[in-house]
């Protein structure tokens, strides 16, 4: 029997459904001859659930096992009849004669390619996966029949099947919880193992103190600067200058708004302005990144070489040697501010909203007017959760991917100019792992260095965000 | 009244006066900080309008062609083999020729020909194969324009700018077919019924939107029930200790990794470890699925929370179990606060752009994706890859395709907030 997974999946789906319906005709024949469904220790639709899981979950698992593992072992087993050299290949190289001894079977290559003597490897694979895929779906059913059978069979008036059915919710529910952890696992094993490697092929200190980013790949081994250099100072930089501009332009206009919303403004225009505002919050990055490159870069560049222009008409010398680059760190920090405005006005909201209106009062009552009182009293109040709020948007604009990506450089200037190119951290990530890759290349793996630097630096940021922002909230409660 | 109290009711309206002046500047900052917002929301889509309205219409080109049995090598006899071998290219190219006989030296004819799109004979082969019977007839047909003829025809015509990258022999003949009326404008269905192409006249938004879609539906599948679950469990049954602080702590960290961490996580552990196909919706959805959970789980968590203790109370009172109790009552009451929940978690993942490029959907795709293991692209994937391209007609589509995203982001957006209002209960 041979059944592409989608469809095995829906034969089980209705299976369980159908293992659903006989437990409760089962139960209700039981509950029949004592006088009726109350005479059960639960509702039928308990016994049935009950049924239904115990066809559905060893089946499950079993596909699910299945088609995780059957890669790893049969390829595992092909291994074991390959020619003798190939066997002592390293790892990588053994991965492409596998990858084409895959392509060999399933036709798309000629054994020419490989040679007579990888003959037994692909016979081996085309059986091996011939078996798997035709005793997969049999076992699954059979798998499921069985438990159904246990379940059907395990009906009685006396068992409250209700415990098992809870149990088993509960289960899934602690299962489903885990998940977050495994997914933050994930990101840790995966950026911290791949660093390692990174880290075996270029000293860990060139990588920090580096000042020098350029990482090409040899094409052959004795190429001048074969090994690139991966120094990450020239990318940190960057990213500091993007974000900075782009600090400087969120947190003011985004916490004045905030303010002038929540103190001055009525609530009409509230209703009004509040949505509108957060419209930047919704648009998607990459429009963001289209309308820096294309819209606000050309500009600055347009506006950057008049007043060269202009500069040189009126001889004044450092207007005169003013150089625009068309991908200024400019362009890509003024559009990532707009972006985070909302983030930092809606921040900036809750805090100041969090103020108690009797310090308001209080300072009104003195005689102060509405600005001292908001400079005066519920600015200090409330900065704690504001200086947390910059913090979190600190993290987002060093996290920002698509603006800097489409309207940053690639080149990794060392430099605090606003008009020149810089690169980021997120860019060179990006650059790095789209298109083709051999997963062992010092330059692939350079990715998950920065990855794993980038995921440092959020992490800490929003940590101290966040114990910023507990200890303001204490000092009211 | 003696000189030293004028003098201080005098200081004192002055710095009454410093003090209201101060006052009105710093409502003028809020106003203006305001303003600036709302100024880059404005000019942000107008922006993108303005530049992107072109796209919705294509050029077309009335020109009649005689479906010459003799050129063609082909009748209404022959079988759609016969038809499909026969030379549509050369009988096109012969058709205009005579049509336009100022083409003389070989460079002017192939202009000539880069008039209208590269893929005119392929349409003109599949109009005989549909309906053999026009061999032999005359017929006037509407010609898709090439992508520079479009943007001539949309923008450079009739002034003399330099636009579009016509050459001087192409504006004379096209110059030409405007004075005879042949040009007209339509409303671009192939925009919304073609996948990508290198032609911009022909590059369609349908694949990525299919991807987009199939992408969605993997990432609801899984998140929805995964972060229903999850929410339940933190809320109703997680007994307060270490374990479910640590899941807490984990869910409120991973809300704030940036995007691009979980495309290396997609690529080390899916596609590197589990050895994965690249470039599918499968992994796609996988990997946004982990990225919306913590904001579908925080808005759940948030909707539970809204569900009065006495329902839980008076289904306890009346004999139901803890479980019985959730399913029965609060599950349905927190629901609309749910799905609002998922629905803002799936047009955030609909918007995102990073993690995809890192799993490989970054392909030049140009069959539309029939299943979750087919290679496929995004919408906003698709914006980033048009948005390379140095074609004028590219940013027209480009910004075409971020309204069409905009479109359905407003549309999940509003829908969100619909839901919120209508099926949201106060107590």
């Amino acid at each position: 029997m041979n059944m592409p997974t989608s469809n095995l999946l829906l034969v089980i789906v209705l299976a369980t459904a159908v293992a659903y319906l006989l437990g409760r005709l089962r139960s209700q024949q039981i509950a029949k001859p004592l006088g009726g469904v109350r005479h059960l220790a639960t509702l039928p639709n308990y016994y049935a659930s009950l049924v239904g899981l115990w066809a559905f979950i060893p089946a499950m698992l079993l596909v699910l096992c299945w088609t995780v593992f059957d890669g790893v072992i049969i390829s595992s087993l092909v291994k074991s009849v390959l020619p003798a050299e190939a066997k002592s290949l390293p790892s990588n190289e053994l991965s492409l004669v596998l990858s084409q001894i895959t392509n060999t079977a399933s036709g798309i290559t000629d054994l020419s390619t490989l040679g007579e003597e990888y003959q037994p490897a692909v016979n081996r694979l085309l059986f091996l996966n011939n078996i798997s895929h035709k005793s997969m779906p049999i076992l699954a059913i059979v798998v499921l029949i069985l438990g159904f059978l246990i379940g059907y069979r395990a009906i009685d008036a006396k068992h409250n099947a209700r415990y098992a059915v809870e149990r088993i919710f509960n289960i899934g529910l602690l299962i489903c919880s885990s998940i977050a952890i495994f997914t933050t696992l994930g990101i840790i094993l995966s950026v911290i193992f791949e660093s390692l490697r990174f880290f075996e092929k270029v000293p860990f200190f060139d990588f920090v103190f580096g000042t020098h980013w350029s990482p090409q790949i040899a094409i052959r081994a004795d190429q001048e600067g074969a090994s690139g250099s991966f120094g990450v100072i020239p990318l940190i930089a960057g990213t500091m200058l993007i974000s900075l501009i782009a600090l400087s332009i969120a947190v003011p206009a985004g916490l004045m708004s905030a303010i002038y919303l929540s103190e001055y403004a009525s609530t009409r225009v509230r209703n009004i302005v509040k949505p509108m505002l957060e419209i930047l919050a919704g648009v998607p990055t990459v429009v963001y990144g289209f309308f820096a490159a294309l819209t606000v870069a050309p500009a600055i560049r347009t506006y950057g070489d008049q007043l060269r222009d202009w500069g040189a008409s009126n001889d004044i010398q450092w207007l005169a040697n003013l150089a625009v680059s068309s991908e200024s760190a400019l362009a890509a920090g003024m559009v990532m501010g707009i972006m985070i405005i909302p983030f930092v006005s809606s921040l900036s909201d809750d805090v100041i909203n969090a103020v108690p209106q009797s310090l308001r009062d209080g300072s009104l009552g003195l005689g102060s007017t509405k600005s001292e009182t908001i400079k005066r009293v519920i600015f200090p109040a409330a900065l704690p959760g504001i200086v947390g709020g910059v913090l979190l948007a600190a993290s987002r604009a060093i996290g920002e991917t698509m603006i800097v990506v489409m309207a940053a450089g690639l080149a990794a200037n060392l430099t605090i100019n606003p008009l020149e190119a810089v690169t980021t951290v997120t860019v060179q990530i990006v650059t790095l792992l789209v298109g083709d890759q051999e997963f062992d290349s010092a330059k692939t793996l350079a990715a998950f260095a920065l990855g794993l630097f980038l995921f440092v630096i959020t992490l800490a940021l929003n940590v101290i965000a966040l114990k910023v922002v507990k200890k303001y909230r204490e000092q009211y409660d | 009244m003696t000189d030293s109290q004028v003098n201080n009711v005098d200081r004192k309206a002055k710095l009454l006066k410093k003090r209201y002046a101060a006052e009105s500047r710093f409502k003028w900052y809020g106003r203006i900080s305001v303003g600036f917002g709302i100024a880059c929301v404005l000019f942000l889509f107008t922006d993108i309008i303005s530049k992107g309205v072109g796209a919705f219409t294509q050029t077309y080109i009335n020109f009649e062609i005689e479906f010459d049995e003799s050129v063609l090598g082909v009748d209404a006899t022959s079988s759609p083999a016969e038809i499909k071998s026969a030379s549509f290219g050369s009988f096109f190219k012969k058709q205009l020729r005579a049509a336009y006989p100022g083409a003389k030296s070989r460079k002017e004819k192939s202009q000539l020909y880069a008039i209208f799109s590269s893929d005119m004979p392929l349409i003109l082969r599949n109009m005989v194969l549909a309906d053999p019977t026009i061999l032999g007839t005359r017929k006037s047909i509407s010609m898709i324009a090439d992508d520079d003829t479009d943007v001539y025809y949309k923008h450079g015509y009739g002034n003399d700018s330099n636009i579009g990258r016509l050459s001087d022999f192409q504006k004379i003949i096209v110059n030409e077919m405007i004075s005879n009326g042949a040009l007209e404008k339509r409303f671009n269905t192939l925009f919304f019924s073609n996948a990508d192409s290198r032609e911009p006249e022909l590059a369609g938004i349908k694949g990525a939107l299919v991807g987009s879609l199939l992408t969605l539906m993997v990432t609801l599948l899984l998140s929805f029930p995964i972060a229903v679950a999850t929410a339940i469990y933190l809320e109703e049954f997680a007994p307060k200790n270490k374990f479910t602080d640590f899941i807490e702590v984990n869910i409120n960290n991973l809300a704030a990794v940036p995007s691009v961490i979980f495309g290396l996580l997609g690529l080390a552990v899916f596609i590197n470890f589990f050895g994965m196909p690249r470039s599918v919706p499968l992994i796609g959805g996988f990997v946004l699925t982990l990225m919306t959970l913590p904001t579908i789980i925080i808005s759940s968590r948030a909707a539970i929370k809204s569900v009065p203790p006495s329902i839980r109370q008076a289904a306890m009172g009346m004999g139901a179990s803890k479980v019985q109790t959730v399913i029965h009552h609060v599950l349905p009451l927190a629901l609309p606060g749910m799905l609002t929940g998922t629905i803002i978690g799936m047009a955030q993942a609909l918007g995102e752009t990073a993690p995809l490029l890192m799993i490989g959907m970054v392909a030049f795709i140009v069959d539309v994706p029939g299943a979750v293991t087919d290679s496929a692209t995004v919408l906003p994937v698709q914006i980033f890859l048009w948005s390379d391209s140095p074609e004028r007609a590219f940013v027209e589509k480009t910004s075409a395709a971020i309204m069409v995203l905009l479109a359905f982001l407003i549309l999940m957006n509003s829908l969100a907030v619909w839901l919120r209002k209508r099926l949201e209960r106060r107590w």
